[in-house]
């Protein structure tokens, strides 16, 4: 099975590691340029010509795409049952696709990561602690932890920002708990311990900017997950809802009218597929890019 | 070996306590059910009325105490919408969200395994590729957005297939086969990495020197080797198909766990959700114990080794 390298394939070491991060940062440049562009056509929007996203006209309603028979160019991808333009709806509805997820990421990262510095770094009964805590979470199928807090909370947006939070922090602070029990043993970080630099200085100067490509991998894949758990929750009638616009929320209404016009449910189920693969071979190229070892998480 | 075991289960145990602790303070810790319960027209002596009922106005700590007190004797309390007990209603939606889970786990085992096998074997290769592409695409997609498109196709387009509901043998193919496609991207993911490892090592080129047949190689010597991450991966994967099938029963209409848990959050049954996310994290909980012991039985390093 093992086969030998052929002498014309076999580089320097030196020089193969420069073409891979060559390579890894054409694919990083080719995955992250539609993202940006999608999020730039999302924000755009309202000065793209189109209709309002929320302006209903009941003798427009369900008129197919423009490609189908019916359809007209002034409504591209064709209106809902209130005749509200789908396109339209599906670029502002991007915007707070996009306002959620990040938020989501970064309010489960900041706690995720400091928990898991700490406890890598400092180990002892804090992080006997902390792993638990992260095992517990684990433990919780997410969608029901989700229901559970919306049940007793209500539904609004900064509760919807609480629950995806749940959705990644044991992750951040699982993963970076491992990276920074390894980094401890490290001769540099030995050296300043022994030095006598302080413990805060030596987490946040040191074993923090070591850790950041790790981070930036996880907090990419993150983007993807979060995507899908808000799409998820705002499909069950738990997250966004009515007069906010997001493709969970648009394909909850489309639910309803799958059999009469299955384009109102189709286009937002695939922007966010395709969003959430672009996302998640970005934080492949970017993994393969910051630890050519290729760890899964 | 009854070390290992017991070490399992007593931490198995702090495990599900402390999910049930989180989901707890999470769900009362610093808003008002009974507010909730009423809805916005309630005046405050109603909500007053209601939190005295409920035991809501007591103080946190002492309401977690009394609730935990109540959990060990499998008392989940009763519905407030139903008014029955929870844990009959969670118990009587059991059956479909089990039978569901488990042909969605056998067609994942089924699909994942031969294809995780096909794809180690031929590295690189068409399988491998299509394999790789078709698990990334599997993780990218709202899983149910995935069943809508399966009922646009197969029941409304085509008229082959149900969409969903609990009444003929053939219902549950479609929800299934959404269901799966999670479990079997995971399970032919990990059966390639595990087989590919395997399939290095020094006994199989002795198998190969010794001339034995290629399939029995991959399929007798291979693959019981790279067998373990698997049971591991499907054990897990089960506890999430038991407890995340949530999206996939609504598009369905599947009466299962998922369905009750939305039914009852759409009634404000709140004693009821926090019914679910107990049974849900119990469920999650034994599973990983059961593959703990069950991985322990089968790997003689583990049931012998030090205790991790």
């Amino acid at each position: 099975m093992t086969e030998l390298v052929t002498p014309s394939t076999a580089a320097t070491p030196a020089a193969r590691t420069k073409a891979v991060k060559a390579r890894g940062n054409g694919a990083i440049i080719a995955l992250g340029l539609p993202l940006v562009l999608i999020a730039a056509a999302c924000l755009l929007a309202p000065w793209l010509g189109l209709p309002d996203p929320r302006a209903q006209d009941l003798n427009a309603s369900q008129i197919p795409p423009a490609w189908l028979s019916g359809g007209d160019w002034s409504h591209p991808l064709g209106t809902d049952q209130l005749g509200r333009d789908v396109l339209a709806r599906l670029l502002s509805g991007g915007v707070l696709t996009f306002v959620l997820a990040i938020a989501g990421v970064l309010a489960g990262a900041i706690p995720g990561i400091a928990l898991g510095l700490v406890a890598g770094y400092r180990r002892g009964w804090v992080d006997v602690a902390v792993s638990r805590l992260v095992e517990a979470q684990l433990a919780l199928p997410f969608i029901l932890l989700a229901i559970a807090i919306i049940a007793a909370r209500g539904r609004s947006l900064p509760v919807l920002v609480l629950v995806l939070a749940m959705v990644g922090w044991a992750q951040y602070a699982r993963v970076i708990r491992a990276e920074a029990m390894s980094l401890r043993e490290q001769p540099f970080i030995l050296g300043l311990r022994f030095a006598g630099a302080p413990t805060r200085r030596i987490m946040l100067a040191h074993i923090l900017p070591n850790v950041a490509g790790t981070v930036t991998v996880l907090a990419t894949l993150q983007l993807g997950t979060i995507i899908l758990a808000e799409s998820a929750l705002s499909f069950l009638g738990l997250g966004v809802a009515a007069p906010d616009i997001s493709w969970g929320a648009m394909l909850s209404e489309g639910r309803d009218q799958l059999t009469s016009a299955w384009w109102i449910a189709a286009f937002p189920g695939l922007a966010i597929t395709v969003v959430v693969l672009l996302v998640n071979l970005l934080g492949d190229a970017l993994r393969s890019r910051f630890d050519p070892k290729k760890k899964r998480f | 070996m009854l070390r290992v075991v017991l070490g399992r289960t007593v931490s198995g145990l702090v495990t599900l306590l402390l999910a049930i602790t989180i989901a707890f303070f999470l769900a009362r810790g610093t808003g008002s059910p009974a507010e909730q319960i009423l809805g916005d027209g309630a005046t405050p002596q109603q909500i007053a009325d209601l939190e005295r009922h409920l035991g809501l106005d007591r103080p946190l700590l002492v309401q977690y105490v009394d609730y935990l007190g109540h959990l060990v004797t499998f008392d989940l309390g009763d519905s407030l919408r139903y008014h029955a007990s929870n844990l009959d209603l969670i118990t009587s939606r059991m059956p479909a969200s089990f039978t569901l889970a488990l042909v969605a786990m056998l067609i994942a085992v089924v699909v994942g395994i031969p294809l995780g096998i096909l794809a180690a074997r031929h590295e690189g290769g068409l399988i491998d590729r299509i394999a790789s592409g078709g698990a990334l695409l599997g993780q990218s997609m709202p899983l149910f957005w995935l069943g809508l498109m399966l009922i646009l196709i197969f029941s409304v387009e085509l008229g082959w297939l149900p969409a969903g509901q609990f009444n003929s043998p053939s219902s549950v193919i479609l929800p299934a086969l959404t269901l799966s496609t999670l479990p079997t991207a995971q399970i032919a993911r990990l059966t390639r990495s595990s087989m590919g490892e395997v399939l290095g090592a020094g006994f199989i080129t002795a198998a190969e020197a010794r001339g034995i047949a290629r399939w029995r190689i991959t399929l007798v010597h291979a693959f019981r080797s790279a067998s373990l991450p698997v049971v591991t991966v499907v054990g897990l994967q089960a506890g999430m198909l038991l407890s995340g099938a949530v999206t996939v029963e609504y598009v369905f209409g599947w009466p299962g766990l998922g369905t009750l848990a939305l039914q009852a959050v759409q009634a404000r049954d709140f004693t009821l959700v926090q019914g679910i996310v107990v049974v849900g994290a119990t469920i999650f909980v034994l599973i990983n114990l059961a593959v703990d012991v069950l991985y322990g039985l089968v790997d003689p390093r583990i049931r012998e080794g030090a205790s991790a």
